[in-house]
């Protein structure tokens, strides 16, 4: 096995946890649409990242900043619906990207490559995974609670807006390492698919939660496994490769009932 | 012995959206007291209990008694369908211990093995007495209620009050009750806020609900009758 798989293997692994982890909080309260503009928000930082030769996750995380900003302003000054603000967020991205891309860097900016990923990013993503993971965890079940009901939260004595603000940069960063492995249009999948997978076949909150970490974990293996194999881009095949167990989890809960 | 003050509200004003909602309210609740909020729909009843909790800004003073444990059991709350949370988890997130939750489950007439169930399985009914079991754990002083019986059936309606009654009795605790429910007052409260924007009366509900101040409270709607026990 050599060291660039296994490197682009460690980073996968991490990372889709990480995102799996995190996505099965975003599922309720329709968080999960919210990665998908941001995604695409990403893609000129990545653009400009792989024009010049630094990381793509640093290009694209003030980016995303950025994009969750504009989401926050904008919700707070005209009360529309979170999906029709994102879907502003959402076009701006794709359009200003276009402007500028170099169609040889078209690609790696959509999908994503984790297969050149240099030692040292490998080791920030991981460290950063890790991290995304352990804050996660420590704000898990106040979400949950925010998620059912602000009030309840509130009479529990939970600062909403702290939360909601260490949840944003949570996503923000997962969006940031994500758009490096999957790239800029399937961000969201890597968030959303795990979780959805892990609810379909749990029972209870500690199952889901820990399912959509190790489907998250599984996706990544596979498909940076199969781009090893067929010499597709990685990417594509970590959204199939989730996709897949998505549809098992579907056929698991027909035979339930 | 005089009781012990756990809440005092004094001239209390709430505006939203450039309406005001809650004009000069005062009150005070003491320990053991059931409080009940009556009046009409959009008269503020629900703004009321959120000001109290912290949730809504206002003008005036609201001073709770010091280091109070308040539940809060919310009017309504949509039912969670986006992620598998059993009832164990759902207590989980208040922190409550096994047994205790086990305890209070019991105590609004749940079977110990109603903890693996998962919360979008049960029925409004359940799901409603699982809300006030929400409330209880880890004993609060005082409960506010915000409509506990909506969308219950008539049969589960009572069952939610005599168990109120009987949580009260058990546990010391002080109620604040929101209803338009007049027969609910008079079954429970040590006194009534009628509350139509402006506080129209205030004080035990056999003294101050009046025909008049009734038929200010619900402009002429409601039939009175008074209860005699």
């Amino acid at each position: 096995m050599d060291n660039q798989f296994l490197l682009s293997l460690i980073v996968g692994i991490s990372v889709g946890g990480a995102a799996g982890y995190l996505g099965s909080l975003m599922l309720s309260r329709r968080m999960a649409l919210v990665a998908g503009p941001l995604g695409h928000l990403t893609l000129p930082g990545i653009a400009l990242g792989l024009m010049y030769g630094f990381d793509v996750s640093l290009g694209a995380f003030p980016f995303v900043i950025f994009g969750i900003v504009l989401i926050w302003l904008f919700e707070m000054r005209t009360k529309l619906p979170m999906e029709a603000l994102t879907a502003v967020v959402f076009a701006s991205g794709v359009a200003i990207t276009f402007l500028f891309l170099p169609i040889e860097q078209a690609e790696a900016t959509l999908v994503g490559d984790i297969s050149k990923v240099r030692f040292g990013e490998a080791i920030i993503s991981v460290v950063l995974a890790l991290l995304l993971f352990l804050v996660v965890k420590k704000i898990y079940s106040k979400i949950v609670l925010i998620n059912i009901s602000e009030e309840l939260a509130l009479s529990e004595g939970i600062n909403i807006k702290k939360y909601n603000l260490i949840y944003l940069g949570s996503i923000a960063l997962i969006v940031a390492l994500g758009v490096k492995m999957v790239g800029g249009l399937l961000t969201a999948a890597l968030v959303a698919i795990p979780a959805s997978a892990a609810r379909n076949l749990s029972g209870n909150l500690a199952q889901y939660a820990f399912g959509a970490m190790v489907i998250g974990i599984i996706s990544s293996f596979l498909g940076i496994f199969f781009f090893k194999l067929t010499g597709f881009p990685a990417g594509p095949l970590i959204i199939l490769a989730s996709t897949l167990i998505f549809l098992i989890s579907l056929i698991s809960i027909t035979f339930r009932k | 012995m005089e009781k012990k003050f756990i809440l005092k509200v004094r001239n209390l004003n709430v505006r939203l959206d450039h309406q005001s909602i809650i004009e000069n309210l005062s009150f005070e609740v003491k320990r053991g007291d059931t409080l009940t909020i009556l009046g009409p729909n959009g008269a503020g009843k629900s703004v009321l209990l959120k000001t109290l909790l912290g949730l809504i800004s206002y003008r005036g003073e609201i001073e709770w008694a010091k280091a109070i444990k308040i539940g809060y059991v919310p009017q309504r709350l949509p039912f969670i369908k986006d992620i598998p949370l059993s009832i164990k988890d759902f207590f989980d997130l208040k922190r409550s211990p096994e047994k205790e939750t086990e305890a209070v489950l019991t105590s609004v007439r749940f079977r110990e093995d109603f903890l693996r169930k998962k919360i979008g399985d049960l029925s409004s009914g359940q799901f409603q007495r699982v809300l006030i079991a929400w409330g209880l754990v880890r004993n609060p002083q005082i409960l506010l209620f915000d409509e506990p019986t909506t969308g219950v059936d008539v049969s589960a309606e009572e069952t939610i009050y005599n168990l109120l009654a009987k949580l009260k009795g058990e546990r010391d605790l002080t109620i604040l009750l929101v209803t338009h429910d007049l027969s609910i007052v008079y079954k429970f409260s040590t006194d009534v806020i009628c509350l139509n924007r402006q506080p129209i009366c205030y004080g035990p509900p056999q003294e101050v609900l009046t025909p008049e101040s009734l038929q200010r409270l619900y402009g002429g709607e409601v039939g009175y009758y008074q209860h005699k026990h």
